[in-house]
C-alpha cells in the first residue's frame, strides 16, 4: 500500500499541480488570507525565485501546509514566519530583514538619490551663476547657425 | 558541409572584426585616411560572414542536423517550424550567435548610414564596434561554439524546453538583442567621443537615433517578455523582479535616461559629461545583464545552464570595456566643457530630475539583484531579494517620475517660471483629484495604491493632452486642430511614450490591486461564480498537437444567463521534454481579462480550477506598445532620422581633413 502511494505521488509529480491548491485551503476565510498574504513573502527553496505562493513545486505545497498548521494553532504572522525562519534559514525571506548589513540595502536606494539629488543641486547652481555671455562663441554661433539651417532642410 | 561552412565564416568574422578594431583606431590616431577608411568595408564584411554562420546554423536546425550537438539538445523532428527556427536562439551558444549577429548589423548601419559622420569618428566609432565584436567571437569560438559535432550522432533530439516553444518568446529574444546590443552604439560614439576630446550637438544628434532605437527595441522585448509571463506561467504574474528581467529592465532605465540627456547635449550642449557617463552605463548594464544572465551566479528562473568559466569570460570583456571607458573618461571628461547656461528652474532641470530619479532606481535595482551575491561573498550569509524588496524601493522612484513628468515635458528651455507653467495643471490636476476619489468610491477603498496609481496615470495623459493642447497656440478650433496635424513626429511620439507610460501604470495598479481569485474543486457540469459572472465545467477532452498530448477543458463563461465566452484551458505533456505545461485560456478584454486555469483531477470526483479577473490587464502591454511606438514615431521624424542630420556639413568636414 505505501509503495502504491510513492508510485501515485510519482505520477502525481508528472503533471503540473497548479500553485496553491484547492484541498489545502484554510475553511476560515481571514485565515486563509493571512496565509496567502504571508506565503507570498516566503521563498520556495528549490525554484529559482519564486513564492511559495506562485510555486508548482512539491516542498512548496509541504511549506505551504505548514504555514497553514502553524497559522490554524494560534500563531501570529511574526510567529509562524519566524517558525519557518528558524528551519530554513533567512534564504526563505523573499522581503530582507533590515538586520545587520542588509541596512545597507535598504539605505542604498535613499542614499544614492540624497547623494544625486545634492550633486545635481551644485552642478545646477553653478550653472546657473556661469556668466551667460562666456556660453556662445561667435563660432558656436556659427554652428548653432548651420545646424538650423540644416534642420530645415 | 554547411555547417562547417558556417563555422568557417565565424572564425573569419573574428579574424575581420579583429582588424576592423585594431587598424582604424591606428589610422584615426595618425590621421591615415587608408587606414580609417578599412573601417566601414570591414563592419560590412563582419556582418555578412555572421550573417552566414547564423544561415548555417539555422540551416541546421531546420534540417534537424543531429550531428550537432547544440541541435540534439535543443530540438527534435516533430517540434513545429516555427520553433525550430526560434530553437536557433533558445539556448546559449545560439543565442550567443543572434547577439553578435546584432551587434555586426548596428556595426554595419554605422557604416552604411554614417555616411555624413566626420571620417575619425566614424573611424572610431567603427573600430569600438570592432574591438565589442571580437570579444565576443572569442566568447563564443572559445567557450560556446554552436558548432560542435558528435561522433555518433543520435536518432532524434531532447527538443526545446516546452516553455519556450510559444510564439511570443520566439521572438522576444531578438527583440531584447536588438535592444542590449544597440546600446553597444552609444557606448562606441561615447568612447570615440573621450578619445576625440570633443562632445557637440552635433555628438548628441548622431547618437540620439540609435539610442532611441535600442530602447525601442528593449521595450518591445520587455513588453513581450511580461506578456509572456502573464499568459504561460500560469497565474497571470507579469513581472517577478527575478534577476533575469532586472537584466533587461537596468538598461532600459539607463538607456531611457540618456535619451532624454541626449536632448539637452544637442540642443543645450549641456550635460555633456553626464550623457558619456549614461552612454558608458547603459552598455554597461546590458554586459551586466549578458553577465548574470550566462554565468548563473545569480540564481534565477530563466538562466541558461551556468558555466564558471563562461562566466570569467564575460566578467573579463565587462572589466575590460567598461572599466576601460570609464578609465578614460575620468581622464577626459573635464576636457568636456558645459556651454548651456540654465536657471534652477528650466526645462534642463527637470530633465536632471528625470536622470536622477532613472539612475537612482537603476541602481536600487542593481544593489538588489546582486545583494545576494554579496552577502554570501562577504558574510557567509545565504538571503534572498524577493518582489517585496522591489516593489517597496522601485516605487518611490515610478511614483516621483509620474509626478515630475508631464510638469518638466512643458517647462521652456534656459529658464522658466514655475507658477506661470503650473497654471495650465490646475484642470489636470482637478481631473486627476476626480479620478483618484472616483477609483476610491467605485473599489470601496480596498487599497490606497489602487486609487494613487489612477492617479497618476490620469495626470499623465491629462499633462500631455494639455501640452498638446497648448502647443497648437491660439485660435479657431479648425486653426488649431491644424496645427496640431502640422506638429513634428518627435512631438507626436514624446506625446505617445509619455501617455503609454500613464497606461502602463493604470494596467499595472489595476492589476496588482483589484484582481479577482477564486480556487475550488469543480465537477464536470458544476457551475461556480467569479465575480458579475457564472462559470460552468463543461467537459474535458483529450487532444494531440505535434509533440505534446493535452488535456483540454470547455468552460462556458455567462454573464446574466447570456454566454459571454467558451473558453479552453490545457494541460499539455511534452513526452520528449519530459515537462509539462498549463495553458490558461485567457479571454483579453478593453476593461479586463478573464483568465482561467484547470488543474488536476482531485481524487476523481472533479478539478481544481484557478480563475482570475484581472481589471484593465491590456492596458499594462498597450502601455508598453505605445511607448515603443512614441519611439518609431520620435525615429520616424524626418530631423532624427539616422541618415539625416549634417549632409551639408559633410562637404565641410571633407574640406576640413
Amino acid at each position: 500500500m505505501k509503495r502504491l502511494a510513492a508510485v501515485l505521488a510519482l505520477a502525481l509529480l508528472a503533471t503540473p499541480a497548479i500553485a496553491v491548491r484547492p484541498d489545502e485551503m484554510l475553511p476560515d476565510p481571514g485565515l486563509e488570507a493571512r496565509a496567502r498574504a504571508l506565503s507570498q513573502g516566503l521563498r520556495c527553496l528549490v525554484c529559482r525565485n519564486e513564492s511559495i505562493d506562485d510555486s508548482d513545486a512539491d516542498l512548496a505545497h509541504d511549506l505551504r501546509v505548514l504555514l497553514r498548521s502553524r497559522l490554524t494553532a494560534g500563531d501570529s504572522d511574526e510567529q509562524a514566519v519566524a517558525y519557518i525562519v528558524a528551519r530554513y534559514g533567512e534564504f526563505v525571506l523573499l522581503n530582507p530583514t533590515t538586520q545587520g548589513a542588509n541596512l545597507i540595502l535598504w539605505g542604498a536606494g535613499p542614499a544614492a538619490l540624497l547623494a544625486g539629488a545634492w550633486l545635481a543641486l551644485s552642478v545646477t547652481r553653478r550653472r546657473a551663476r556661469a556668466p551667460e555671455a562666456a556660453a556662445l562663441s561667435p563660432e558656436d554661433q556659427a554652428k548653432v547657425k548651420a545646424l538650423m539651417e540644416n534642420t530645415r532642410v | 558541409m554547411i555547417v562547417e561552412l558556417g563555422h568557417y565564416a565565424l572564425i573569419l568574422g573574428f579574424v575581420v572584426a579583429c582588424l576592423q578594431a585594431i587598424l582604424p583606431m591606428i589610422g584615426a590616431a595618425r590621421r591615415d585616411l587608408v587606414l580609417m577608411a578599412l573601417a566601414g568595408p570591414a563592419a560590412t564584411a563582419q556582418f555578412w560572414l555572421i550573417a552566414v554562420s547564423f544561415g548555417s546554423l539555422t540551416y541546421a536546425f531546420v534540417t534537424s542536423d543531429f550531428s550537432l550537438r547544440l541541435v540534439v539538445n535543443n530540438s527534435h523532428t516533430l517540434k513545429p517550424m516555427l520553433y525550430k527556427v526560434a530553437g536557433v536562439w533558445g539556448n546559449h551558444e545560439g543565442s550567443l550567435l543572434l547577439w553578435v549577429l546584432a551587434l555586426s548589423l548596428y556595426g554595419a548601419m554605422a557604416h552604411w548610414f554614417g555616411s555624413q559622420l566626420p571620417a575619425r569618428l566614424k573611424a572610431r566609432v567603427l573600430a569600438v564596434q570592432g574591438a565589442i565584436g571580437a570579444a565576443f567571437l572569442a566568447f563564443m569560438l572559445w567557450t560556446s561554439n554552436p558548432f560542435l559535432r558528435l561522433a555518433s550522432p543520435p536518432m532524434n533530439g531532447h527538443d526545446l524546453n516546452p516553455l519556450l516553444q510559444d510564439p511570443g518568446l520566439a521572438f522576444h529574444p531578438p527583440f531584447l538583442y536588438l535592444g542590449y546590443v544597440g546600446l553597444s552604439m552609444a557606448f562606441a560614439f561615447a568612447v570615440a567621443a573621450l578619445i576625440e576630446g570633443r562632445v557637440d550637438a552635433a555628438w548628441g544628434r548622431w547618437v540620439r537615433p540609435w539610442t532611441l532605437a535600442a530602447w525601442l527595441f528593449l521595450t518591445i522585448g520587455i513588453t513581450m517578455g511580461s506578456l509572456w509571463a502573464y499568459y504561460e506561467l500560469g497565474w497571470g504574474g507579469f513581472w517577478f523582479w527575478d534577476p533575469v528581467e532586472n537584466a533587461s529592465f537596468m538598461p532600459w532605465l539607463i538607456a531611457t535616461a540618456l535619451l532624454h540627456s541626449a536632448i539637452v547635449v544637442e540642443k543645450r550642449e549641456s550635460l555633456k559629461a553626464w550623457t558619456i557617463l549614461l552612454a558608458i552605463l547603459a552598455f554597461g548594464f546590458s554586459l551586466v545583464g549578458t553577465f548574470i544572465v550566462r554565468s548563473g551566479v545569480i540564481t534565477s528562473v530563466h538562466a541558461f545552464a551556468s558555466d564558471p568559466t563562461r562566466g570569467m569570460f564575460v566578467l573579463a570583456i565587462l572589466a575590460v570595456f567598461v572599466g576601460g571607458a570609464l578609465t578614460l573618461f575620468a581622464l577626459r571628461a573635464g576636457a568636456l566643457e558645459a556651454k548651456g547656461v540654465f536657471a534652477m528652474v528650466s526645462r534642463e532641470t527637470g530633465l536632471v530630475v528625470n536622470n536622477l530619479l532613472l539612475t537612482v532606481s537603476c541602481f536600487v535595482v542593481f544593489i538588489g539583484t546582486i545583494w545576494p551575491l554579496v552577502a554570501e561573498i562577504l558574510w557567509n550569509r545565504a538571503l534572498s531579494v524577493g518582489a517585496p524588496f522591489f516593489n517597496a524601493a522601485f516605487m518611490p522612484f515610478a511614483i516621483g517620475l509620474a509626478i515630475v513628468l508631464p510638469i518638466g515635458a512643458v517647462l521652456p528651455w534656459k529658464r522658466a517660471d514655475l507658477g506661470r507653467a503650473l497654471k495650465p495643471f490646475a484642470g489636470a490636476l482637478a481631473l486627476t483629484v476626480a479620478a483618484a476619489l472616483l477609483a476610491y468610491a467605485v473599489t470601496g477603498g480596498v487599497s490606497t495604491l489602487g486609487p494613487l496609481g489612477v492617479a497618476l496615470a490620469v495626470w499623465l495623459v491629462a499633462g500631455v493632452a494639455m501640452d498638446l493642447w497648448q502647443r497648437c497656440g491660439r485660435g479657431t478650433l479648425a486653426q488649431r486642430l491644424g496645427r496640431l496635424a502640422r506638429l513634428p513626429r518627435a512631438d507626436w511620439g514624446r506625446a505617445m511614450a509619455h501617455a503609454g507610460f500613464g497606461a502602463a501604470i493604470f494596467g499595472i495598479v489595476s492589476l496588482t490591486t483589484w484582481a479577482v481569485e477564486d480556487i475550488r474543486v469543480v465537477n464536470v457540469g458544476e457551475s461556480y461564480d467569479l465575480g458579475p459572472y457564472s462559470v460552468q465545467l463543461v467537459g474535458l477532452s483529450d487532444q494531440t498537437g505535434p509533440n505534446y498530448t493535452a488535456e483540454v477543458a470547455e468552460l462556458r463563461v455567462t454573464k446574466d444567463g447570456a454566454e459571454v465566452a467558451v473558453m479552453h484551458p490545457a494541460k499539455r505533456t511534452y513526452p520528449i521534454a519530459g515537462m509539462a505545461t498549463n495553458e490558461a485560456a485567457i479571454r483579453p478584454g478593453i476593461f479586463g481579462d478573464i483568465y482561467l486555469v484547470v488543474g488536476d483531477a482531485q481524487d476523481g470526483v472533479g478539478y481544481a480550477v484557478r480563475s482570475y479577473l484581472k481589471p484593465f490587464a491590456l492596458w499594462l502591454w498597450l502601455g508598453g506598445l505605445m511607448m515603443a511606438l512614441g519611439g518609431m514615431l520620435s525615429l520616424s521624424d524626418r530631423r532624427f532620422r539616422v541618415a539625416a542630420g549634417a549632409r551639408r556639413s559633410s562637404n565641410v568636414a571633407v574640406a576640413a581633413e
